[in-house]
Formats: structure tokens, sequence, C-alpha cells
């Protein structure tokens, strides 16, 4: 098995790099918001873990239909990561949404439309890794996944839509009328740039991670391979 | 193989009733192929029929769909005010319950002795069996609905029969059968069978759920219609997309 | 292989590659049967005799390789393959909870049978059955359940069968009366392609016998070439030779 190429071995140093550097500038570049004070800041990390989260949902959907189309098996594995970064990135939104309900509403979770459509995602994800974990032939689990990335993915913005429209026309019940994820606050230019960097360092670590899943799926496929080889 | 190029006897022989029965074969049949909608209409007749023999899942759904209901009473345990703005919710999440059953044993009577080859084996197109099996579940889903609508007017002596509800209840089962029955022939094909398809249908299924709850109640309270629009709209693009989806995608799940 | 021989034959396999995920389990099969052979493939568990049986039915698809059957080539064009197959597995790929007759009717109205009332009687008869048609399949035995499968597989009267064993699970009558069908509908000029591990069945009722070993085809004779009790011992060299 070949060593970590150059570029992952670069890359995983700039993420790194990156990360720092979002980091900083969270907590010291971006301002304190008046009314929430340092917990908005989580708000940076917050949505850029759930733009990675639809990120890899729609990088599974894509190397789905790519994979029907094409029957290769490298579609299947780069698939197989999507979800499952995905998955925590999913996660990892729903508990900083968590977080930052909580002093803020005095509520731990709240039914906002982006909340709920990232739990139903996480979901989604959970069941996908319970149907390839049920099935032995790997032709078959990868077209099942292939197929069942797809229907998720679809039916993930009809989600958004219900729950969205489920608000509009029912205010909530628990906790005050405040819109949530809606973006509460306006945001100063600093708050503005410090947002989108967040972004752009998440996607990089998106980009890291799959890379060393996919090479990860690579070597046990390789593994396997030798496996039967041996016995035969 | 013959290097002599005399054939044996029973060869030729065997050759000469071939060629006769094949060219009578031509003769009465010029192509054995009954196109699609005969293809489904025979899976559905197929399916009402081995159904209405011993009514084994309609009864299991039946049953179950009531002793939801019930359970829902003294679990909620509500005044009549209440219970009027929950009983959209309390019918759908019945539905969406002995739905799942009735697609797991549905599925399941293909996995049964290898059937699913049977069907795979006749030269159709493989969306007649979607299609035949999709509305046969339907069938099944909408009168276990009919049965339980009724009872639930008595038991909570609640007028359900308003026009607007009946086509939600058709619009939001013909979505969830769209997805359920694509769903349900993964999951049969799984080592983990029945207990996959609720995991798998209903994250998806969220949209149907949340819209026809949402549709239904608004018939019930006597809602303004243009209110309850976005939702009946709702219904019908979920409706659509997904049974486009789910029959472009049926293939490749039947299929090795 | 002569020219001739190639150019008549019903079932014409090239070089066949099949895998699983990563394990091949065919690997390169070359077959060729002419019209009105009846072919016992024989070889050991795993040798690939059902995946190679399932991808002549057009059930399972090839990862490379020709498969041409009765001039049609697969997978592209496997639906007018199957109106000229009939398969019979080791499942009876039938309804329990519908009649014998109703099985029957189904399957007609999926293959498009003209005149089906006349066809399934025909049929039922012909396996024995007719007593038996209102009664509900999951009543029936082992036997009787493989002979209505076989009766299924012959309804649409295709040149060519598919048995995936099916002697599996039945007992020495039940073998007896599906061997007097076998042979039956063999004798109609059919092409018959049989697997089976029951060798002393299969040489009462094939023409020839090929031998399927960790999916290659590592020998093939004639019926007429073995004299009576040689089937053992050309089975038992062909599998020991790897």
């Amino acid at each position: 098995m070949k060593s970590k190429p150059t570029m992952l071995k670069i890359l995983d140093i700039v993420t790194v790099l990156l990360l720092l550097a979002a980091t900083t500038m969270v907590f010291f570049y971006a301002p304190l918001e008046a009314v929430m004070g340092q917990v908005q800041k989580v708000f940076y990390f917050h949505v850029a873990a759930g733009w990675v989260g639809m990120l890899s949902f729609l990088t599974a959907a894509f190397v789905g239909v790519m994979y029907l189309v094409k029957n290769d098996f490298k579609w299947d594995i780069v698939g197989l990561a999507a979800v499952e970064i995905g998955m925590v990135f999913a996660f990892i939104n729903i508990v900083t949404g968590s977080i930052w309900a909580r002093p803020i509403w005095n509520t731990w979770w709240t039914w906002d439309p982006r909340l709920t459509t990232a739990t139903i995602m996480m979901l989604i994800y959970a069941a996908y890794l319970m149907l390839r974990a049920g099935i032995e032939d790997p032709n078959r689990r990868a077209r099942f996944g292939a197929v069942y990335a797809i229907i998720g993915f679809l039916s993930v913005p009809l989600t958004f839509f219900s729950a969205r429209l489920f608000r509009t026309i029912h205010p909530i019940v628990v906790g005050t009328n405040q819109p949530g994820a809606q973006g509460s606050f306006d945001m100063t230019p600093a708050m503005l740039q410090t947002f989108l960097f967040s972004l752009l360092v998440f996607t990089f670590i998106f980009i890291d991670l799959l890379w060393h899943r996919i090479r990860l799926g690579r070597l046990s496929s390789r593994v396997e391979q030798l496996k039967l080889k041996s016995l035969e | 193989m013959n290097g002599q190029g005399k054939t044996p006897d029973h060869i030729s022989q065997a050759e000469s009733i071939r060629s006769a029965a094949a060219s009578k074969l031509e003769a009465n049949v010029p192509s054995l192929s009954p196109g699609i909608l005969k293809a489904v209409w025979a899976v559905v007749w197929k399916d009402l029929s081995a159904e209405l023999r011993g009514r084994e899942m309609l009864s299991a759904m039946l049953v179950f769909a009531l002793l939801v209901i019930i359970i829902f009473n003294f679990a909620l345990e509500l005044d009549a005010k209440t219970r009027a703005a929950v009983t959209s919710g309390v019918l759908w999440v019945t539905f969406a319950f002995a739905g799942t059953l009735g697609l797991n044993r549905s599925m399941a009577m293909e996995k049964d002795r290898g059937c699913l080859d049977g069907l795979l084996l006749a030269p159709v197109d493989r969306s007649a069996i979607y299609f035949g099996k999709s509305i046969s579940n339907l069938i099944f889903m909408l009168i276990v609905e009919a049965i339980v609508l009724p009872v639930y007017s008595v038991l909570y002596n609640t007028n359900l029969f308003k026009p607007g509800l009946l086509l939600v209840i058709l619009l939001g089962s013909v979505g969830y059968i769209a997805v359920g029955t694509l769903l349900a022939s993964m999951a049969v094909q799984t080592r983990t069978r029945d207990i996959l398809l609720p995991i798998l249908l209903f994250p998806v299924a969220v949209p149907v759920l949340i819209a026809a709850v949402k549709a239904s109640s608004g018939f019930l309270e006597g809602i303004v219609f243009p209110e309850i629009l976005p939702w009946l709209n709702l219904l019908i693009v979920y409706d659509i997309i997904f049974l486009a989806v789910s029959f472009m995608v049926f293939d490749y799940i039947v299929e090795e | 292989m002569n020219m001739d021989a190639s150019a008549s034959a019903i079932i014409r396999v090239n070089n066949l590659i099949k895998r699983f995920g990563l394990k091949t389990v065919l690997r390169g099969i070359s077959f060729t049967v002419q019209p009105g052979e009846f072919v016992a493939l024989l070889g050991p568990n795993g040798a690939g005799k059902t995946t190679f049986l399932r991808i002549l039915s057009s059930l399972s698809k090839p990862a490379s390789g020709q498969v041409l059957i009765a001039g049609h080539s697969l997978p592209s064009q496997a639906s007018a393959v199957r109106s000229r197959i009939g398969v019979v597995s080791h499942q009876p790929l039938l309804y329990g909870d519908l009649s014998a007759y109703d099985n029957l009717r189904f399957y007609g109205r999926m293959y498009g049978i003209p005149s089906m009332d006349e066809r399934i009687t025909e049929v039922l008869e012909l396996v024995g059955l007719l007593s038996r048609r209102r009664d509900l399949v999951r009543t029936f035995s082992r036997g009787m359940q493989q002979r209505l499968a076989i009766g299924r597989a012959v309804l649409h009267d295709p040149e060519i069968m598919l048995f995936d064993e099916p002697h599996t699970g039945l007992d020495q009558d039940a073998c007896e009366m599906l061997d007097s069908v076998l042979s039956e509908v063999g004798a109609r000029g059919r092409t018959v392609v049989m697997t089976s591990h029951n060798l002393s069945r299969a040489a009462g009722l094939a023409t020839r016998f090929d031998v399927i070993s960790r999916g290659l085809i590592v020998a093939s004779t004639r019926q007429d070439n073995l004299n009576p009790g040689e089937l053992l011992s050309f089975y038992n060299k062909a599998t020991t030779k790897q």
C-alpha cells in the first residue's frame, strides 16, 4: 500500500493551520455580540458543521448516482466515506445548536426548521449505515446504499420546507418566538468575514477527512482481496 | 460434440420435434410479452386474491390500528376539546405504523419461496412489478384507513367524513406507499428485514406525515382553504417526485 | 470446437466471468449446448453451478464475457431470452396462499399465454396435479410443489429448460416422480441444462455430463462415451485434477 501521498500530507498541515486560524478569528477577531455574548461564537462552527453535513449528503447522493450508472466500486467507497463524515458533522451541528440555544432561549432544543432537518438528516445517515450493515453481498450493499442516499437526499429539502411551513403557521409552543438559527442578530463585516472563513475551513476539513477515509476504504478492500487470495 | 458429422438418432429426432414445436409456437404467439398494464393488473390481482383467501395481513393491520387508537385514548387522556386538536396526529401515526406492517408482509410474500425470482423471470418490465406491488399495497392501506375512520368516529364521537380529509388520506397514502414499496423491497433482502423498514422509511416520509397531519387537521377544524393549500401542494409534489424516482431506481433494487 | 456446432448451438457462453465483490466465482467459462441436449452440470458445492445457472436464466449479470441464448445476447436482450427459457430452482417460486390453478393463472398472465385455461389444464395433467388444482400450495408436500414448479416452468412452452438441483429435499418416491416428469419434458425436444450433485439421478436423465469446479468447466463427456457406473469415476477424476 502506498504511503500517504505528498498532497495529502500538505493538505493535513494546511487544514490544521486553517483550523487554528479560524479558531483564533472566532475568539479574537470577531466582535462580541451585544445581546448574546460569548455563546454566540458557537454560531460560526455550528453553521459550518451544518454546511459540511449538507455537503456530505450531496456528495453521497451524487456518487450514488455515479455508482448506479458506472457500476464501479470506487464510487461506493466515496459514498460510505461521505455518509460517515456527514453523520459526525450533523451531530456536531445539532450539539452546538443545543449549546447555543440553552443560554439564549432557556431551552435545550428548539423545533426550528434547520435543526429539525439536521436531526432527520442524521437519522437518514444512521439508517444508511444500518442498511449496509445488514447486507453481505458487496455489490448489493453498494447498490442499496446508492439508492437510499439518493432517496434520502431528495427528501431532505422537502422535510425542510414542511418544517418551515409548520413554523410559519403555528408559533412554537415552548420557548419564545425567536426565529432560532435564522440569525437574529445583524452581522458586522468582521463577523461576516469570520463566518465565511469558517465555512471555508470546514470545507477543507471535509475534503481532508474524506480523502483519508477513502484511503482507508481502499486499504480495507485490499486487505479483503489479499485474504481471499490466501484462502485459495 | 461428434467429430464424425453424423448426429445420433435421438438428437436428430429431438431436432425435428423442436423445430415443429418452435414453428407451432411462433404461429400462435407472435411475441410472449404481455405488456405492462396487463402485468401490473396480474400482480395486483395476485396480491388481492392471496390476501382475500386468508385475510391474515389485513386482520393484523386492522387489529393493530385499533389497538393503537385505543392505547392513545388511555395514554393521552384527553378531554373532548384537546382531542379534536390531536385527532389527525393520532390517525396518521396509526396509519404509518399499520402501513409498515402491510408493506413488510407484502414484500415478505415475494421473498418467501423465492417468488421474487419468479417475477423477475417473466418477460415484463421491472416497473410492472413496482407498480403492481405499489397499487396492491395502496389498496390494503386504504382498506385499513376506510375501516379505522368510522371506528374512530364512533369511539370518539367526532365526524371524520369530510371530503377534504378523504382527499388528504388518499394523497398521503400514495406518497407513503410509493417510497415504502421501494424501501420495503430493499429491507426484505437484508439480514435485519422487518426491523429495518421503519428505520429507513420514517425519516424519509417525514414531509408526507407532516403535510398530511396539517392538512387533515385543517379540514377537520374547518380552516380556510387557502391556508390548507400549501400542505396539499407539498403532498402532491412529494407524491410526484417519489413515484418518479422510486420507479426509476426500482430496477437497481431487484436486479443483480 | 468446429464452426458448425457453434453456429447451431442454442446456448453459447464464451469466457464468462462473474465476481461477488472481490471474489471471482466464475473464471472464464466457455460452454456450448446444441438444441435437444440434456446437459447435467455436476460439481462440488461452491463450484459456481448455481451462479452459472442464474446468469443463464438472466437473473444475474455477468461481469464480462458473452452469453447467447437462442440467438439473444445477455444481459442486453434479457427480455427476449426470458420468454424462451423455463427455470426450476430449488425454491418452488410459487405463492403459498394461492391455489395451484391460480398460481399458474398468474404466471400465465405474466407470460401473456393465449387460451390459458386449456394450457393450464394441460400442464397440470402433465405434472399429475390436476386433482389438486384448487388446493392451496402451502398444503402441498415438497415433491408436489416441485412438480408444480416444473409446470410453471413449461407453461409458456420454452425451448430451453434450466433446472437448479431440482431433487433437493425430495424423498425417493418424489424423486422417481420428478424424474419421469423431467424425462418427458426433456423428450419433447427441449434443451435442458440441469445442475446436480446427485450423480445417480443425473446418470439416468442426461445425454451429456459437464463437470464444473472452482469456477471453470474442467471436463465434459457424452452419455454414450460412458459405461454404466463410470460416471462416478469420471467425476472424481475431474474434480481431483485440481
